[in-house]
């Protein structure tokens, strides 16, 4: 079920990347994500719409949030398009798919920290 | 992940993202590649991170905050000036627009989201390439600019040594005209003029073989025989001999140098030519309007051994107004688009519609120009005229020694038997050892002078027997010349002998030379009472000892000649 929402290859990659500072990524991108959803909801034109839904996907694509980043992209080419009757679903949508993942990325950085923990020792 | 082998030299590469996340990610993977991190959170914070830290490489997100991406490329661009300083876009942008955009704003690649650490350490490595090879090439332009200054400069230091030399000579005489490129010399072009202790002129336009600083070299030590031997009273037999020996001995084989040397007479109102290898020069009579052609007869300088070289000169008599003139073989030789040569023909051309003597070489230059449309700069042209010597003031010559061992009483002979008479010229070291005479030297032009008719009259019409009333015509004067060197060749004895004689008196002194010879003598009666005439070619060396030295007086028939030259204290 979840693998919908989280690619494991992508966040596989970063835990290897990040090594220690995977779960200093991981409450980047929430911290991150919290203040673009606030972008969403108070934006009062288009553009900004535009600019944080395209911020919001490219971070959430390099996180390996492949649905929320796909929610992101319609957002955007609504916004483009200037097609934003009914947008609040869209937001809505967003917002509850950040709600969703949001337990899912701390579980992961909890998994990191044990992983070092037992590392560690050695 | 595949891991990325660091590259082999660490960047400094700075990342300009607005997502903090995207940020962190993109440093940590960029670090792990071995290179250092700047960050920038927008493209203001960019620029200054550029303008401070000077990174090599900028990992650009486009749309930010404050300043955007593209503004920020182009900014950093600027400041990189030459220096090539990749930038790769970080985006999602799809569109083609924008990224055509990124491209305009001086963006070099795209990187997309999500990253792919693979792409990006290609892509770094990749740009890394690019900008060591505009590095390189920088480099190699800067450096190619400072070897060709070099050059230029080593040339300028080349010519202002090579100036000090060539013009301690006198090529600024009034009856000097030349032309030539202000840096002749590096076409092998070489154009010198002294005076010799007589007054006469010695004039050297000579073109060696060869471009640059290989043909410049010779000119050096050619300019030091040439003033050195010229000052010191040598003729041009001497002269030549010693310039010829010295190239042989230190050019290399396919170098040499076609040179005309000639001695201008005021005096005598003669020219003596030497030609080895230039084109040939003119003598051109103002009077009759005619050019003689001062032919090569011989090989270049530097050619022949010092047992096989020939000196043998030719003399042509001059009017006063009467001109030579001397060219390299960059005039005749000047080809046209279509490979033609200019050549003599055209040259004379030129001469023969020349209406003012003294815009020759504009009129010459002019014809080059028409002929080829452009003019060559290795043409030397030289017109030395025949001028009243009280125009001309030769430079007093400079002593360095103190006068303190200068010797004021004692007599010394000298018999210069046949053999000698031949191939020695003994006036050069008579007039160094009288030189050594304080007193004498501001009358060294005198001197010289009269110690030379001296001499040559015991030889030609002493010992030789010339009749110097074969002078009297121009067609007289070459056959004159020819019998000298004939009958010279032929000599097998008789003498000239010089004694010199210095005595003190009072505060000053007096010398008397006295020359006699082995020939048959002459008339002394008969030449005293004509009267001292300038303008006739025979009979010259006479009036002139007469008006030069004091008392002169002729004995034994005419075999014995007595001068006397006296000075008064020194100031």
């Amino acid at each position: 079920m979840a693998d919908i929402h989280l690619d494991p290859d992508v966040l596989s990659a970063l835990r290897d990347v990040m090594e220690d500072e995977f779960s200093t990524l991981i409450d980047t991108f929430l911290a991150d994500s919290e203040q673009r959803l606030r972008q969403l909801t108070v934006a009062g034109d288009a553009t900004q719409l535009l600019e944080a839904a395209h911020s919001f996907k490219g971070s959430s694509s390099n996180m390996g949030a492949i649905r929320l980043a796909a929610l992101c992209h319609d957002l955007e080419q609504r916004s483009k398009e200037r097609n934003l009757s009914g947008i609040e679903l869209l937001i809505a949508d967003i917002t509850r798919e950040f709600a969703l993942i949001r337990p899912l990325y701390e579980d992961e950085r909890t998994r990191a920290g044990s992983a070092i923990a037992t590392v560690r020792p050695y | 992940m595949i891991a990325v082998q660091a590259a082999l030299e660490p960047l400094t590469i700075l990342i300009a993202e607005d997502s903090a996340a995207d940020r962190l990610l993109l440093s940590s993977i960029v670090r792990r590649q071995g290179h250092q991190v700047l960050t920038a959170a927008n493209g203001a914070e960019a620029v200054e991170a550029f303008r401070q830290q000077r990174p090599q490489l900028v990992l650009m997100d486009a749309m930010m905050p404050v300043m955007d991406g593209f503004e920020a490329a182009r900014q950093i661009k600027a400041l990189a000036g030459e220096t090539l300083v990749p930038i790769i876009f970080l985006t999602s942008l799809s569109e083609s627009e924008a990224l055509a955009r990124c491209l305009e704003v001086g963006g070099d690649d795209f990187l997309a989201k999500p990253y792919n650490q693979v792409i990006l350490a290609a892509k770094i490595k990749a740009m890394d390439r690019l900008r060591r090879l505009q590095e390189t090439v920088l480099q190699q332009r800067d450096q190619i600019a400072r070897h060709h200054d070099y050059l230029l400069n080593e040339q300028r230091v080349a010519k202002a040594v090579f100036d000090k030399v060539a013009h301690s000579g006198c090529l600024n005489a009034p009856n000097i005209r030349y032309l030539q490129s202000p840096y002749a010399l590096f076409n092998g072009d070489l154009l010198l003029a002294a005076f010799t202790p007589a007054g006469d002129m010695h004039v050297l336009l000579g073109d060696f073989t060869g471009h640059g600083l290989p043909a410049a070299v010779g000119a050096m030590p050619l300019a030091e025989v040439f003033y050195g031997m010229t000052a010191k009273g040598y003729g041009l037999a001497e002269t030549l001999r010693e310039m010829n020996a010295k190239l042989k001995r230190i050019l290399p084989v396919d170098m040499f140098c076609c040179a005309t040397l000639l001695s201008l007479s005021f005096q005598r109102q003669s020219v003596e030519v030497w030609n080895g290898g230039m084109p040939d020069g003119y003598l051109h009579s103002i009077a009759s309007g005619e050019r003689t052609p001062l032919k090569a007869r011989h090989l270049p300088l530097g050619v022949l051994t010092p047992q096989t070289f020939d000196d043998r000169t030719e003399v042509f008599p001059m009017a006063l107004g009467d001109r030579v003139f001397l060219l390299s073989d960059g005039v005749i030789d000047t080809c046209d688009v279509n490979d033609q040569l200019f050549g003599v023909e055209r040259l004379q051309q030129v001469f023969a519609a020349n209406r003012q003597p003294d815009a020759l070489f504009e009129d010459i230059e002019q014809a080059l120009r028409d002929f080829r449309g452009e003019a060559r700069d290795d043409v030397s042209m030289v017109e030395i005229s025949l001028l009243d010597p009280n125009l001309l003031s030769p430079p007093a010559p400079i002593y360095s020694d103190s006068g303190q061992s200068c010797p004021l009483d004692w007599s010394v002979s000298f018999e210069f038997r046949a053999a000698t008479l031949k191939r020695f010229n003994p006036l050069p070291y008579l007039l160094q050892l009288l030189l050594e005479v304080h007193g004498l030297r501001t009358q060294s032009g005198a001197l010289y002078s009269v110690l030379a008719e001296l001499y040559s009259n015991a030889l030609e019409h002493g010992v030789l027997g010339l009749d110097s009333s074969l002078k009297r015509d121009v067609a007289g004067f070459a056959r004159y010349y020819q019998q000298r060197n004939a009958r010279l060749e032929a000599l097998e004895d008789g003498y000239v002998r010089v004694h010199l004689q210095v005595t003190p008196e009072g505060e000053g002194g007096c010398l008397v030379i006295r020359v006699e010879d082995s020939g048959k003598g002459f008339d002394v009666e008969r030449v005293m009472a004509r009267p001292v005439d300038p303008v006739r070619l025979s009979g010259r060396g006479v009036s002139l000892i007469r008006q030069l030295g004091r008392n002169a007086h002729w004995t034994d028939d005419g075999r014995s000649a007595r001068v006397e030259f006296f000075w008064e204290a020194l100031a």
